[in-house]
């Protein structure tokens, strides 16, 4: 699966009682794991990635998720982290009585929340990449920040960045490759960190009703 | 080559001149605007004129369609350094002249966060409204702004932050006026992607702006604010 930037996803195979309403840049991730696990009572929608650029875009998306969902679920959760919405996502979510996934952005959670807090405060000249960002950096990055239109704009936009930091969870040597180019392109430092699914794992787990042991 | 290619800015008469400026402005187009400034200022129009008239008017048109949604972040980005381009030449000449100032302003972005773009902005279009202007860059402790005020003695104090994780440090940098005494001295204005009205009234903040023109806007309305007051007090 490989969905692009724009694109809505819905993963339902008919048996899932419980809703996970995420980004579509985590949407390759939730698969895995479901697979992996065999966590069939959920059913998976996913807004656009591209929301990552408009983060205001995303609590009304997520709102309107809800509603349509609420009585056809027992249960709905959110795998949005704050992602930029300033706590407007928790505001909307508090109103709609859902509950989301611990963190700022989903390069904490899936380095694990409390262990990137830690770092936060040493790191924050770093730009960081995903999996699904390394593989989608050309639309979602580079263009969507009309750098391939105005290349000159990009010190402009990373100049007070040191480096580029791959925050990897599944990955291949073609990811590594791609996340390192990225960093070529905005003239940035490169580091390679392995983080698997993080938080992500372990909040799904948990609603999962399936305990950690087995 | 197309018609614009063309054009010969000193044909130009400087009605004709001054639309161009709005029309190279909104393209971004820096080596026109350096060119077409220094036209002007061979006829004879003094720097101020040249600057709100041509510059600044261009700029408010820009931040109209941003805020439309007919230009983007790039688009602005472009025209904010064709400005730029403009400002350089007539920064000086404004001091020289004796430009009317509408007040002060220290700026900057809070303790962990680089991003700059949207405070640069504010900080040049404030100039451009004629403002005097201190920017303090990014990754400001409390000390920093501290430091300024009791430096530079501004009307205004402006916090930026990008980022859900930086924007509480704004509360501590007032609250730390306020542990001072000095926070009713000074307007403080916040702005940046995550920000809210509701988040400026929470920090206590005077007032959030959520793009360069409010800020300007803001801005001028409480200097407005400040004089009346001064002048009733008097």
């Amino acid at each position: 699966m490989d969905l692009q930037p724009d694109e809505s996803f819905e993963f339902q195979k008919g048996r899932g009682d419980v809703l996970l309403i995420a980004c579509g840049a985590l949407g390759r991730e939730i698969i895995s794991l479901i697979e992996l696990n065999d966590w069939r009572h959920f059913d998976v929608t996913c807004l656009p990635a591209k929301w990552h650029n408009t983060p205001d875009l995303i609590p009304g998306g997520v709102r309107e998720k809800i509603r349509e969902a609420k009585g056809r679920y027992r249960k709905i959760y959110v795998l949005y982290a704050d992602c930029g919405t300033g706590g407007t996502l928790d505001r909307v979510l508090e109103e709609e009585g859902v509950e989301r996934i611990g963190g700022p952005h989903c390069y904490s959670f899936f380095s694990g929340n409390d262990a990137f807090t830690t770092i936060t405060d040493k790191e924050f000249t770093a730009f960081y990449l995903t999996d699904y960002l390394a593989r989608q950096f050309d639309k979602l990055i580079w263009q969507g920040l009309g750098l391939d239109r105005h290349p000159e704009l990009r010190d402009m936009y990373f100049g007070n960045y040191t480096k580029v930091v791959y925050l990897a969870q599944q990955p291949t040597d073609a990811l590594r490759q791609l996340a390192q180019k990225a960093a070529d392109k905005l003239g940035l430092e490169y580091e390679y960190r392995f983080t698997g699914y993080g938080d992500l794992a372990t909040f799904m787990r948990e609603q999962s009703g399936v305990p950690a042991d087995t | 080559m197309s018609e614009e290619d063309d054009l010969d800015l000193n044909e130009l008469d400087d009605d004709e001149l001054v639309q161009q400026m709005h029309d190279d402005l909104y393209d971004g187009l820096r080596e026109e605007i350096d060119e077409a400034v220094n036209i002007l200022l061979g006829r004879g129009w003094v720097p101020y004129d040249v600057l709100t008239k041509a510059l600044v008017e261009g700029m408010r048109i820009v931040g109209i369609d941003f805020r439309d949604g007919i230009l983007f972040v790039p688009e602005v980005l472009l025209a904010a350094n064709a400005m730029k381009a403009g400002m350089a030449i007539l920064r000086p000449l404004l001091i020289e002249t004796g430009a009317p100032r509408l007040g002060k302003m220290v700026i900057g972005t809070v303790k962990g966060d680089i991003h700059d773009i949207g405070k640069n902005l504010v900080g040049m279009m404030m100039e451009g409204a004629g403002f005097e202007v201190i920017n303090l860059g990014i990754n400001n402790p409390v000390e920093n702004y501290l430091e300024a005020i009791e430096e530079h003695e501004p009307d205004i104090l402006g916090m930026s932050a990008l980022l859900t994780t930086t924007m509480p440090y704004m509360k501590v940098v007032i609250d730390a006026m306020k542990e001072k005494g000095i926070r009713d001295d000074y307007v403080v204005l916040v702005g940046g992607a995550p920000l809210n009205e509701e988040f400026a009234t929470a920090i206590g903040a005077d007032a959030y702006c959520r793009d360069a023109a409010v800020a300007v806007e803001t801005a001028k309305e409480f200097m407005a604010r400040k004089h009346n007051q001064m002048a009733a007090s008097a």
